[in-house]
């Protein structure tokens, strides 16, 4: 392709944006409006997920050990501990200190006068466990159960699955929102593009009855389309990172655990998304829609 | 050149347009193509356009076999036709310049071709003056010049005027016959679907009569009857 077919082919795509100005502005409204609502559901879907694993991972196992064993033995369950593949961290309490924090949350240290003394301390060593995947937790209490050394595993095993549950069905409804807007997108696109084409047959026959190859023909569509669709990319883009600055205070002010993810961190995500979809859409759309017209 | 050896065409539908038309027309040559309508005159126009294919017979154009051309080469042949239609078939939103300027840049003629190529073929069709004008703004006697400019700008072989002179008075008909003659004495062919009887007659040029999907007389001199 020579350097003069190429301005040509951009100043024809420029040209029919202008020339079918509704059109045109229908196309990069309909791309922006989806981009908009998929964006939304997906950063809130995002949002969720981040909110529910802090949550997570403040979900800890508490793995008593055994009351006969000495600080050097329940050490030696520690590393046992450590050989569970599930687990992430653990981290040692011994029995003092797990006395002292009970007296500080008691604040009330005199209940706890008489059990100083180490053999009449009723609390035992124990570990605080955290887990890499809170999904597999019954398995992993079960194998820390099964270790020699250990009295009890106390979780919140109700709050996780509870947790677990909210997650699932927030994927399931964002997957299916997504996936039924980029359906409901594509066939709007699909029939703008179609208008524009079949607006502009007589010209597209012209094209053909003077010789113009198929490549020829399309090439302007094609630029049209993907001009439409970088515009309504990055109109979505603008509009989502406004509304996405004026949401995350209002939010957080709100519901203070809900803490959204600022822009800035996944504006490198949420860009390249947005422009992959609008290049796709409007490239595909035209070449797709245009591929009728060739066939005469 | 173009040669038809007992082509027949049928159409999906049942329709039989040509049965058995053989025909030879020579480089140079001015042909009036006459005959009623749906005796397969613009049939004989499709399949030189290569816009259909015979059913039956062989069919050559410009050295393309119409038979077995494949899809890539459809565009070649058509680069070296130049189409004339009754209704025009401008580009509304193309200025005159931009109608016949966009001619060439799809055979790829570079921007510098093109600036010095169309004011030269404006001039011919004597319509220099109205480059910047829109189709709409123009007579129909100019925008058939419109469009004998964009056929004349790539240098075709063959010129097909299909019914040129169908949308215009009798002063304006004889202004782009004359034209037509004009550029057939420049030595490109032209084929000339019409049906005045008049217009033919005056020019005394070959005239191939059909009817019913069969050449029913082919004369020189000019002389229709119908």
């Amino acid at each position: 392709m020579r350097r003069y077919e190429v301005g040509y082919f951009f100043q024809e795509g420029v040209r029919g944006i202008f020339l079918h100005g509704f059109m045109s502005f229908a196309a990069v409204g309909v791309i922006a409006a989806c981009l908009l609502i998929m964006g939304s559901v997906s950063l809130l879907a995002v949002n969720i997920d981040i909110t529910i694993k802090e949550i997570q991972s403040q979900n800890e196992i508490l793995v008593i050990i055994e009351e006969s064993y000495s600080e050097a033995e329940a050490n030696s369950v520690g590393t046992r501990i450590s050989r569970i593949d599930n687990v992430a961290d653990r981290v040692f309490v011994s029995k003092d200190a797990a006395l002292e924090e009970f007296g500080r949350k008691l604040n009330n240290n005199f209940l706890l006068e008489g059990y100083e003394d180490e053999d009449m301390n009723p609390i035992r060593h124990r570990f605080v466990v955290q887990l890499r995947d809170v999904s597999q937790m019954r398995e992993t209490i079960r194998e820390l159960e099964d270790l020699t050394g250990v009295a009890a595993v106390n979780a919140e095993v109700g709050i996780t699955d509870f947790i677990l549950s909210i997650r699932s069905v927030v994927n399931a409804v964002s997957l299916s929102l997504i996936a039924m807007l980029l359906g409901v997108s594509v066939f709007i696109i699909s029939n703008t593009v179609k208008l524009a084409t079949f607006y502009r047959r007589e010209e597209i026959g012209i094209m053909r009855i003077v010789g113009a190859t198929n490549t020829f023909i399309r090439w302007p569509f094609v630029v049209e389309g993907f001009l439409l669709g970088l515009m309504g990319a990055l109109l979505a883009f603008f509009v989502q990172w406004t509304v996405y600055n004026y949401m995350s205070v209002r939010v957080t002010g709100v519901i203070p655990i809900f803490s959204l993810a600022p822009f800035g961190d996944i504006l490198i995500f949420v860009l390249p998304v947005f422009l992959l979809f609008g290049f796709v859409v409007g490239v595909l759309g035209s070449v797709l829609t245009i591929r009728r017209f060739l066939r005469v | 050149m173009v040669r038809l050896i007992d082509v027949y065409k049928a159409y999906d539908n049942g329709t039989k347009a040509l049965k058995g038309v053989t025909m030879r027309i020579d480089d140079g040559e001015f042909v009036f193509l006459v005959g009623p309508s749906g005796s397969g005159k613009s049939t004989i126009i499709k399949l030189l356009t290569s816009e259909i294919r015979p059913t039956e017979g062989r069919l050559m154009v410009n050295g393309y076999n119409i038979n077995t051309i494949r899809r890539g080469q459809i565009p070649h042949l058509r680069r070296t036709l130049g189409v004339i239609f009754q209704d025009f078939r401008l580009v509304e939103k193309k200025s005159v310049y931009e109608n016949v300027a966009f001619a060439m840049r799809v055979v790829g003629a570079s921007p510098k071709e093109i600036r010095l190529r169309v004011p030269y073929v404006l001039d011919l069709v004597g319509l220099s003056h109205k480059a910047r004008r829109r189709p709409h703004e123009l007579s129909g006697g100019e925008q058939q010049r419109v469009a004998i400019a964009r056929a004349l700008i790539n240098n075709p072989r063959l010129i097909i005027a299909d019914e040129p002179t169908g949308n215009l008075d009798p002063a304006r008909s004889l202004e782009i016959m004359t034209i037509l003659n004009k550029i057939n004495s420049l030595g490109t062919t032209v084929v000339t679907v019409t049906h005045e009887r008049e217009l033919v007659n005056r020019f005394a040029r070959r005239v191939i009569a059909i009817d019913g999907g069969r050449i029913i007389s082919d004369r020189t001199g000019g002389y229709y009857s119908q």
